[in-house]
Formats: structure tokens, sequence, C-alpha cells
């Protein structure tokens, strides 16, 4: 095996501490505000894996989770600070559906052409602020919040009034062909075909990221774009695939959830994986390898709340917490950086 | 006269494993122009950044007066009554004078500026130090030598007894230079100490009363201004030259490989820090370019390389022009540059050894198919690499951060060098790195050159760039001043006067390096 370098086993150090810190904490609280601490301790941590529908219950939302991560993960590698995935995950969704009930093509190439298209969809929203910022500078981060906000109401009037079922009795589509679903693999879970797809994308993003010159050039205009230069790397064309890449992971992803797990497309405010995915991305340090243990992670502690909210007296919200605690203690560079410049010191004094 | 400050023992480890400062002493006598001079990286600056609290010291201590300081910011060193000009000034440009010199401490009322008691406490300061400035003025509507004073003015109103001036003169034209160190003079009149950073020697010989001499993270002497020559100062600031014993035949000078034509390069501010400039380039020579630096090298180096656009001229490499082409296609066609800031641009920090020695072969044939990377190939070729140019290192997966600066510097050279080129861009290439690296590096340029290839030599190094070049042109001010066809047969002295500006070859015999 290789020896694991001076940053590595830092990063390993960090993250055990970080999330020991974060379990800790999540202990105190409960022990505080419940009647019932060990019970809801107990349905915390191994509430999804009582039973087969609920493990299942955490593949499916890690399935999501993971599209999310693999989109910001392939974002965040360039250094741009793009959140338009969320935006992605919403538009390609609705598309996916509206597309599907716009024909009557067989199984397989409907549910095919679906992702594609959703994917496309994802492509462009994403692709839109990274335009923007290299045309007139206008910052990402800011034009990407926004835009999410234009493309949930424009999306949603199309859902809302053109593929509206007025049966349903509340806000939703039509619904969705069996046709154009995806198939449960899993009997006695809803875990759906998507999670194929995903571990096709997995693959394809970790050849992208560590055996194509294209990842190999992203990897290096994310770390030093100074120097991306001087090597003669186009660093604005490999900034801008990497946004194209990854909006249109994302809009495959929203595609997936929408055909995997639902009856009618009904969402009627942003989902929220975009911003997970950004968790799920700093988790997995914008490698794509560690994303879908991340987003596992993330999904399990998650299940584990719902569980414990609706066994016991303590809200699910407290999961809130211990994610936020995790994330900025890993996020926060300046997190034991004491201990970190110790170690670096005795080391560099060491090798003279 | 005492000291009225010292730092002792500083030593500072950047996260990223580089060794800043190595047991710096520095020492400030009061009412002096004390000035601070060292190449790129030396560690000045981070010196003075821990002095004024934006860095803090791995370990060491700092006193003020005999009384021991603890600096954990800014806020603490402006407490103490240090003040700092930056480089890149730090004003509200929508903001008048007067607004900006007060800011942070502004008199009267938190809950209600009043911008009369502002101006008037701002005239008080720019008054007192006989300053010639309009305190309703809007800081955009300003000079850069007037923004700079504005700096200075800031620093005093917040009580400034200790000024840090870094490269002050860099944006100035020679007649606010002229200003600015009238003005320095009434200030040390006053009884203020000044820390003075620059390059430019010329003007440390004619303001400061003492120096200190930074080289790779140490102090290597303090000196009276008076009692040094500009000379000396800078062999101390380089390295004293040692005997370099390079084996080269004379050079048979081939083909015309690249041409410079009247090439000018404006800065940010539009002031052209390279004029008119013109120069041909031959197949199997060694063209060296000596001036201090910020001369002009780096604007010259940049628009031949192609990561500056020049603002007029011609550069032509094998008859094409290549003014508007980009790095890459600058690169294929067989040029290849060793940069001057090795750790900005020469590598990323972050990525191994292997990563930063393939970043420009992502077009070879041989590592990468269609697209896709030979993982096992590049190994074994970076693995190669490192034994060949004899790179201290395990394997070449070891992130280059961990590596010495001569390492790091093998490893920019194994994959410049080895990419088939026929032109070298080297500036500085043996900065800051041990003699063996150093002559290692040497032997590979003169390879180079024997194998028909053609080398353009930037340095401030007088013995290197004498005993490696075959002729010799000197840059001041972003003009050649000097050209010498036998750098061999021209002693350190000449380079010296010509370096600094004191003379100048009449025009006729500079353009020879046109022929």
């Amino acid at each position: 095996m290789r020896k694991l370098s001076f940053d590595s086993k830092f990063e390993i150090i960090r993250f055990s501490v970080a999330i020991l810190i974060a379990l800790l904490l999540s202990f105190i609280i409960i022990l505080l505000v419940s009647d019932t601490p060990f019970l809801a301790l107990q349905k915390l941590y191994l509430g999804p894996i009582e039973n087969l529908r609920r493990f299942g219950n955490v593949i499916e939302l890690a399935i999501t989770l993971s599209f999310a991560g693999l989109s910001i993960a392939i974002i965040f590698s360039s250094n741009e600070f793009n959140l338009a995935s969320e935006g992605a995950f919403y538009a390609s969704g609705a598309v996916a559906a509206m597309f599907v009930l716009s024909n009557s093509l067989p199984a397989i190439i409907s549910p095919f052409l679906s992702i594609l298209l959703g994917g496309v969809v994802g492509a462009v929203i994403v692709t839109i602020p990274a335009v923007l910022k290299k045309k007139w500078g206008a910052s990402e981060l800011v034009s990407s919040l926004m835009l999410n906000f234009i493309v949930l109401y424009f999306a949603r009037y199309f859902i809302n009034n053109v593929f509206k079922d007025p049966s349903a009795g509340y806000n939703a589509t039509y619904l969705l062909p069996e046709t154009a679903k995806l198939s449960k693999i899993v009997s006695g879970t809803r875990i759906h075909s998507g999670l194929i797809i995903l571990i096709v994308t997995v693959i394809a993003c970790v050849l992208f990221m560590e055996k194509t010159k294209w990842g190999f050039e992203l990897t290096q205009v994310g770390r030093n774009r100074q120097f991306a230069k001087y090597v003669g790397i186009n660093t604005s064309a490999i900034v801008i695939m990497s946004q194209v890449l990854g909006g249109f992971i994302a809009g495959v992803g929203g595609a997936v959830e929408t055909l995997g797990m639902y009856t009618r497309f009904q969402w009627q405010s942003l989902p929220g994986y975009g911003f997970d995915g950004v968790i799920v991305a700093i988790l997995a340090k914008n490698k794509p390898r560690y994303v879908p243990i991340a987003a596992f992670f993330l999904a399990y502690i998650r299940i584990g709340a719902d569980k414990m909210a609706t066994s016991t007296d303590v809200t699910s919200e407290m999961i809130a917490i211990i994610q936020g605690i995790i994330i900025m203690l890993v996020a926060a560079t300046a997190f034991l950086s004491n201990t970190r410049q110790k170690m670096l010191v005795k080391e560099v004094r060491n090798n003279g | 006269m005492k000291d009225i400050l010292r730092m002792e023992n500083i030593n500072k480890i950047y996260p990223n494993g580089v060794i800043a400062n190595n047991n710096v002493n520095f020492s400030l006598r009061e009412g002096e122009i004390h000035a601070l001079v060292g190449e790129n990286g030396a560690g000045k600056s981070t010196l003075m950044k821990i002095l004024f609290g934006i860095e803090k010291p791995t370990d060491g201590k700092i006193f003020y007066q005999d009384e021991e300081l603890t600096i954990d910011s800014p806020l603490d060193a402006i407490k103490y009554g240090f003040g700092m000009v930056h480089q890149h000034f730090m004003l509200v440009e929508s903001m008048s004078v007067a607004e900006n010199i007060v800011l942070g401490s502004e008199p009267g009322s938190s809950w209600n500026l009043d911008s009369s008691i502002q101006e008037a406490q701002a005239k008080e300061i720019i008054d007192k130090y006989h300053f010639q400035i309009n305190v309703k003025e809007k800081i955009s509507d300003l000079s850069i030598g007037l923004r700079q004073k504005v700096e200075i003015l800031k620093a005093l109103f917040k009580g400034a007894k200790i000024l840090i001036l870094d490269e002050p003169t860099a944006v100035l034209t020679p007649q606010e230079t002229v200003e600015l160190f009238e003005q320095l003079r009434i200030l040390k009149a006053q009884g203020h100490t000044i820390i003075f950073i620059s390059h430019k020697l010329t003007e440390i010989k004619e303001i400061c009363d003492r120096i200190t001499i930074m080289r790779d993270a140490t102090n290597v002497g303090v000196y009276d201004v008076e009692s040094v020559t500009k000379e000396e100062i800078s062999d101390l600031m380089v390295g004293k030259s040692m005997d370099w014993n390079i084996h080269k035949t004379p050079a048979i000078s081939g083909d015309t490989l690249l041409e410079v034509k009247d090439l000018t390069v404006l800065n940010e501010a539009n002031i052209p820090t390279l004029k008119h400039v013109s120069f041909k380039l031959h197949r199997s020579t060694i063209l060296g370019v000596v001036g201090i630096e910020g001369n002009g090298q780096k604007e010259l180096v940049d628009s031949i390389t192609g990561l500056t656009k020049a603002d007029s001229g011609e550069i032509l490499f094998k008859n094409e022009l290549i003014n508007s082409m980009s790095v890459n296609d600058i690169r294929s066609l067989g040029l290849a540059h060793i940069p001057g800031d090795r750790m900005e641009r020469g590598i990323a920090a972050d990525s191994s050894i292997e990563e930063n020695m393939f970043a420009t072969y992502t077009n070879d044939n041989k590592l990468v198919n269609k697209n896709f990377l030979k993982t096992k190939e590049i190994n074994k070729w970076s693995n190669n690499l490192i034994s060949e140019f004899h790179v201290k290192a395990s394997s070449s997966n070891v992130p280059i951060k961990m590596l010495s600066g001569g390492n790091i510097q093998k490893v920019i050279v194994a994959r410049e060098f080895t990419s088939n080129c026929d032109c070298i861009i080297a500036n500085q290439p043996t900065r800051g790195i041990d003699i063996g690296a150093a002559k290692f590096i040497h032997k590979k340029l003169v390879e180079l050159r024997d194998k028909n290839a053609a080398v353009l030599l930037l340095s401030a190094d007088l013995s290197e760039i004498k005993s490696l070049s075959d002729s010799l042109l000197v840059i001041y001010n972003g003009q050649f001043v000097a050209y010498f066809e036998d750098a061999s047969k021209v002693s350190e002295e000449e380079l010296g006067k010509y370096m600094l500006g004191i003379e100048k070859q009449t025009e006729l015999e500079i353009k020879r390096c046109e022929r």
C-alpha cells in the first residue's frame, strides 16, 4: 500500500474528530430534551437498519443525493461556486414528467429519452451563470441562486396549468405512464433502476476525473489557475465544461428521481437537493469516488432522524444540528489548524 | 542611537511547508529610514506581515521599546504605533480623502458622522506633515501618487510611529518619487521610523540610513547604507558569486528563431513597463538578459510566452507571428518556459510531482491515448524523469509542495526541457536553489544549446548570467541599455553600471542585437 501523504493523514483525523464531536453533541442534546433519550438514540442510529423497507429508504435517498453530490463536486472542482444545480434538479424533473406525458413511447425508450432530456435541460440551466460570468463578470454564486427561482416559477407554470390533473385534488401533473417509470429492482423497497444509472454515472465521473485529459486539466485549473494558464490549458473552456457537465448530472438526477419515486410530478417548491449536493461534495472533498459514501452517510442519518421523530418526542430537525456541526467542522479549514501546524513543523524539521 | 524595535529569532513555516523565515533577527533604530531588500521569496514580506500582525510567526519574539509584544492582528499593530502602506492600496475609491483618512477611527458621535469634523481633523494631520492634498476630493479622482499619500496619512492619523512602506516607488513616476522622498524626509525629521522595502538600489542609496538584506529566508547582513556599494548589496541579495565553472564551447550562431520587434507593454495604470524593445535570438546561442528585478523582464517573458498580450509590436517565432496565439499553441510550436515565479505559476502546489510534470504533456501520444491518460506509462515516465533529473523524492506521487525549492525547480526543468523544444525562456532558473541543483540546470541549458536550441536567459545573478550567456543584453527601466556580443568580455562592474542606469550605450551599439 502507498504511504499516506501528510495531507491525507491529517484529513482523516479531521473528519473523524468532526463526526465524533457531532455525534457527541447530538447525544448530549437528546439526553437534555427527550423523556426517552435512549429510545431516541436507538431510533436515530439503528432505525434505518430495523427493517428492509427503512434501509430501502436510505438507498433511495442516497441515489438522489449522489447525483446532486456528483454534480456539485464536478462544478466545485473548477473553484466556481455555481449553485444552479438546485434549479436544474427541479426543472429537469418537471421536463422529464412533461415529456413522458406528452407522448406514448414504449418502455425503456421513454424513460431513456426523458432522462437524457432532463440532463440537457440541467446542463443548459447550470451553464447560464457560467456564461454570464465569462461574458460580464457576474458572480456565479449570486446569479445561480437567483436563476433557481426563475427556473422554479417558469417550470411550475406548466405543471400547474398545462399538465395539471384537475382530478388529483392538489397541484400535480397527470399520473405518469407506467411505461415511463423506472422499475423497482428490490422487492419490499422502492429502490429503482435509477441505482444502475447512478452506478454508471459514478464510474463515468471517476474515470473522467482521474483518467481523462479533461479531468486532469479541470483538477489543475481548480488548484492553481495561474499554473493552468502557464502550462497552456484553455482555462475558460475547462471551467465552462465542468459546469455543463455538472448541470447535466444534476438534470439526470432530477429526471431519475421523478421517474423512479413518484406517480405524478408534484414539487411546488425547490427540492433542496442541489444544496444537499454541496454538503455531499464537501464531505467527499469533491472526489467523485467518495460521493456515494458521503451520500449514504447523509441519507442514513436523515432517515434515522425521521424514524426518531415518528417514534419519540425528538423532532427530526435534530439532524440539522448534527449535519450543521459536521459540515462546519469539515469545511472550516482552520479547525484543528494548530494541530496540523504542529504536525507539519515536526515533519518539516524531521526532514531537515 | 538605541534600537526602538527588535525582532528576534523569527521563524515562519507556512501551512504548505515552505520555510519563509529561518531564525531572522531584525532591528530598527529610532528615527531612521531602514531599507529591507531581498529577492522575491527571500522572506521580507513575511517578516513585515508578522510585524504588522497579518501572519503569526511559528516562533520568535518582538520587542518594542524593550517591551515584548504579542501582535495577533493588524489592530494590535496599529495600537502599538505601526502603520503599513501596502503595494496595492487599501482605499475606498468612492469616498473622499478625509473619509478615507479617518476611516476606522471616525471622530465625533458614532451615530452621526460629521463630515466637517472629519475634514478638519484630516486637514490638521495633512498640515502637520506638510502634505498638499484636498480633503474633499474623491479617491477615484486622484493620481496614484496622491493615493499613496492618502495611505501614508491614514497610517499617521492612527498614530503610526513606525511606517512600513512596501515597494512604494514601484507605481510612481520619477517626479512622484522625488515628492515621496521629500515627504519621507519630513516624516523622519519629525521622529518617525520608516521601513522601506524596495528592489531599487539607487533609491535606497538616496534615502535610507541602514539596510537589512535577506536571502533564502535568512538575514544575511545589516549595514550602514553609506558603507556598502550597490554591487555589494546585489551580491548579497543573490548569493555571493560562486565559481560556476561552466564548460562550454564558443557559440556557433544559427538561424534566427525568435524575433521581437518594437515591443511595448503597458501596466494596469497604462504606464509602459516595456518600451519599444527589439532583438533577435539565434539557434545554438544563449542570450542573456540581465537587469535588476522589475525593469521589464517579467513583461518581456510574459508577452513572448503568450501569458500577456503585447500592446504594440511584433513577436515572430519560427517566422510565425505569435502575438495573439494561445499559450498552448506557442508551446506546441516548440517554446518552453521556466517561470520566474516558481511557486505561484510554475507549479500547482496541491498536485503531485507527476501531475506537475504531466501538465504540459496532455497532447503527447506516448502518454495520452485519445484523451485517455495512460496512467501506467505516465507513472513510469514521471519516475524516470525523477531519477534522470535527480529529484529527491520517494516517488512521483508525493505532493510537490513537500519538496525543497531546488527540487521543485528540478521538476519544472524536467517538464520544460524534455518537451522537444527549440527555444527556452529561462527566467531566474537557479534562484534560491542549492549549488548542486543550479549546476545541474546550467549543464542542461548548455546541452540544449549544443543540440541547436536557443535559450533566452534572464537572471539577476551576474556571475551566472556572465558565464552562461554567449551574448548579453542589459535591461533598465523597460529598455535595453547595452548589448555585448561576447558576454565573457565584460566585467561585472561594467554590467552593474548599465543595470543601475548610470551608463547607456549608443543606439547604434544596442541595435547590434537586432542582427
